[in-house]
């Protein structure tokens, strides 16, 4: 129960931040198309990438953690969906830009403080 | 946690506000816009040119590892009050996109905080949302990559 709560709050807490970083990584956004055409199990994914089974499921977490795959079960199998309800968030361009100007910022905060006496 | 920058964009309108707090006391938020190099570590850029007065101008030049360039701006300055204003426009190189306006407000809260009020105001609606849009259709990937790379060689 506490790890489930733990991981579904990482994502809950800093949910529309995590949500563009999840998209960030070239490798993320090439699974997100790839369940975009059809749901797949974690096999099928990694399959279409040289990366270990390992990191492709380590993407697939992340992705999970902020909802844009959905998971079903069939049998024994676990197939991935896309959340399209989420990718919907995404479509709210003005986070990217607000982040883009947080991370100047960010910089120019850290750089500026090295010249306080 | 309240987010530490926000954008302040109405439907229908030609212009957005970003505003900032910092850390920071306001005279040394004004240096980091002011002092070229402080500019080129923060924007990622090669600051070609920028004369901090009225009626100046400036000119960013940004090249990717390789050397080439990759993104040219430049403007001319309209009002320049040391820790108060910067008055600017902004226009890209070689891109036919409109040249903005830029407010820059910058405002002591404590002598260790500081506001930055930037107003920028766009030809029109479409084109403030062209802007809105750029890091999302292309920017995010390379700011990514960007970033680690800055950030690396802090290491």
């Amino acid at each position: 129960m506490i790890a489930l709560y733990l991981q579904s709050n990482n994502c809950a807490m800093e949910i529309r931040r995590d949500v563009f970083q999840a998209i960030a990584d070239p490798t993320r956004r090439a699974i997100l198309s790839l369940v975009a055409v059809q749901a797949m199990t974690p096999g099928t994914i990694a399959e279409n990438f040289n990366s270990s089974r390992q990191t492709i499921s380590k993407h697939i977490q992340i992705l999970s953690e902020c909802e844009l795959l959905h998971q079903t079960q069939s049998g024994r199998e676990i197939y991935y969906h896309l959340n399209p309800e989420k990718m919907k968030e995404i479509d709210q361009f003005i986070e990217p830009f607000r982040k883009m100007w947080d991370e100047r910022f960010n910089k120019l905060e850290a750089i500026m403080k090295n010249y306080k006496k | 946690m309240e987010k530490k920058t926000k954008i302040h964009a109405e439907d229908d309108r030609h212009d957005l506000i970003i505003t900032r707090e910092f850390d920071l006391p306001v005279e040394l938020l004004f240096k980091a816009y002011v002092e070229p190099e402080i500019v080129a570590q923060w924007m990622g850029t090669k600051v070609v040119k920028l004369e901090n007065k009225k009626h100046g101008g400036w000119e960013f030049e940004t090249s990717d590892a390789n050397g080439n360039v990759v993104f040219k701006a430049n403007g001319a300055i309209h009002d320049f009050v040391p820790n108060e204003k910067i008055v600017r426009t902004f226009e890209m190189d070689n891109i036919n996109f409109a040249p903005q306006l830029e407010f820059l407000e910058f405002e002591k809260i404590t002598d260790e905080t500081s506001k930055l009020t930037m107003q920028i105001i766009y030809k029109s609606v479409e084109h403030r949302m062209t802007q809105l849009k750029l890091p999302f259709a292309q920017g995010l990937n390379m700011a990514h990559n960007k970033l680690e790379e800055i950030v690396t060689n802090l290491k």
